[in-house]
């Protein structure tokens, strides 16, 4: 075979190859956001229950994606929840920003929403947000509701 | 009766230690192969090229066709599935991790495998036929440096280029269809399976697998053709082998390599 055809062939390949991968990550995977993660700074609340939460769930505001988790642990002495997520550097909060675990859709994956607050000072690297609500329990809320209807058929 | 009883522990024995051999044998292949294959990449860097040419460029139409009817078919059930439960934008989503966790690696290495590996188990067998590899030998032309490593290396390279190009076609011919044809709403098909599927957990575990098959399935192929008996018989018998131990080899070790890599998930 002819040494440029056979070159030229290869050439294509390798390209055509190359090309895919980029779409794959870039287009169909989250490569866009990963590779996004050397501006952020680091922020962490404290949840009494994550539910199912789980690391690199997106920290959303206003429905749209500022950050993601970057660690859960758990702290043994208050025997809470102690979550670490980044927060993209162009989005600045105030210092009395609230937090809540919440649910996509009726079944969907959890995130984290911020709330911003009024206060004048910014949240800076390293900061512990005050204000958090803990994720919904579907069994808690399943057992309240009996408990409040038996409360009401005792009263009638 | 005490002479057929031990003839049946014969049979037995002569199985396993032929097995034992061949494994020992086919280990010692490979190992050579990767030990010269220095070698075949200084001297002979044109002919791995070439084989990069036969393997990859060659097998690329019927991974383009194959993947963007896998991806319709895909898009296609899965669509009347998750329609029943009114989430139909979650088709994306389907068909991205399906075809990049899975099929993608699994699919386009059986397909390599009866493509190019059997057209290398031939290829090496009839030149062992026609006594060409005893002619390099005699001229001290090193016929693994040579023959085996540049096959080898062209397979290892193309195998994951042809995964990706693969999945990205699964991934476009699931577009087609359930975005231009049944009308899926184009942002939700997106933007939901670019929150699901994860760059490092998905893309990179998906090119590792199909890396590994790409070892795995040119391996065999040359170790197949290489051990093949110099007869017209003995060429059909190993490329027959090839496909059967390659396509066993690669379901194989998907499975261990998904309980290693998706076990949290």
């Amino acid at each position: 075979m002819d040494k440029t055809i056979l070159d030229l062939w290869i050439g294509i390949f390798v390209t055509l190859g190359i090309a895919a991968l980029f779409v794959l990550a870039l287009k169909v995977g989250n490569a866009s956001t990963t590779f996004n993660t050397g501006a952020t700074y680091r922020i962490i609340a404290d949840f009494d229950n994550i539910g199912g939460l789980k690391v690199r769930a997106p920290v959303k505001s206003a429905g749209v994606v500022v950050g993601r988790v970057d660690d859960i642990q758990f702290d043994n002495r208050k025997f809470v929840a102690r979550v670490t997520m980044n927060v993209d550097r162009r989005y600045e909060f105030p210092k009395d920003t609230s937090v809540s675990i919440l649910t996509s859709g009726l079944l969907g994956e959890q995130y984290i929403g911020l709330e911003a607050g009024g206060d004048s000072a910014m949240l800076k690297d390293g900061d512990a947000l005050k204000l958090t609500q803990s994720a919904v329990v579907l069994e808690k809320l399943i057992g309240q509701f009996l408990y409040n209807k038996a409360a009401e058929g005792g009263a009638k | 009766m005490l002479e057929r009883g031990a003839n049946a522990f014969r049979i037995v024995g002569r199985r396993v230690t032929n097995g034992v051999w061949r494994l020992g044998y086919a280990s010692r292949f490979f190992l050579l192969t990767l030990t010269r294959s220095a070698l075949s990449f200084r001297r002979f860097r044109g002919l791995t090229f070439r084989e990069i040419y036969f393997a990859g460029v060659l097998s690329l139409i019927i991974i383009i066709v194959s993947g963007l009817f896998v991806g319709m078919v895909l898009g296609l059930q899965g669509y009347e599935t998750l329609q029943k439960y009114g989430s139909s934008e979650a088709v994306g989503t389907l068909v991205a991790l399906s075809l990049v966790r899975e099929l993608g690696p699994v699919v386009s290495a059986l397909l390599f495998a009866s493509r190019a590996g059997s057209a290398m188990t031939a290829e090496i067998g009839l030149m062992k036929a026609t006594e060409q590899i005893s002619a390099m030998e005699m001229m001290a032309v090193d016929p693994i440096a040579r023959v085996i490593g540049p096959r080898f290396w062209g397979g290892v390279l193309s195998m994951p280029l042809l995964a990706a190009i693969f999945s990205a076609m699964g991934v476009f011919g699931g577009y087609l269809i359930t975005v231009v044809v049944i009308g899926v709403d184009e942002g939700a098909f997106w933007s939901q399976m670019q929150n699901a599927v994860d760059f490092r957990q998905d893309i990179v575990n998906g090119v590792i697998k199909s890396v590994v098959f790409g070892v795995a399935v040119t391996a065999i192929a040359l170790f197949e053709g290489y051990d093949a008996p110099p007869t017209a018989e003995g060429v059909s018998g190993a490329t027959t082998r090839t496909v059967v131990t390659s396509s066993l080899a690669i379901l194989g070790l998907d499975f261990v390599l998904t309980a290693f890599m998706f076990k949290g998930i």
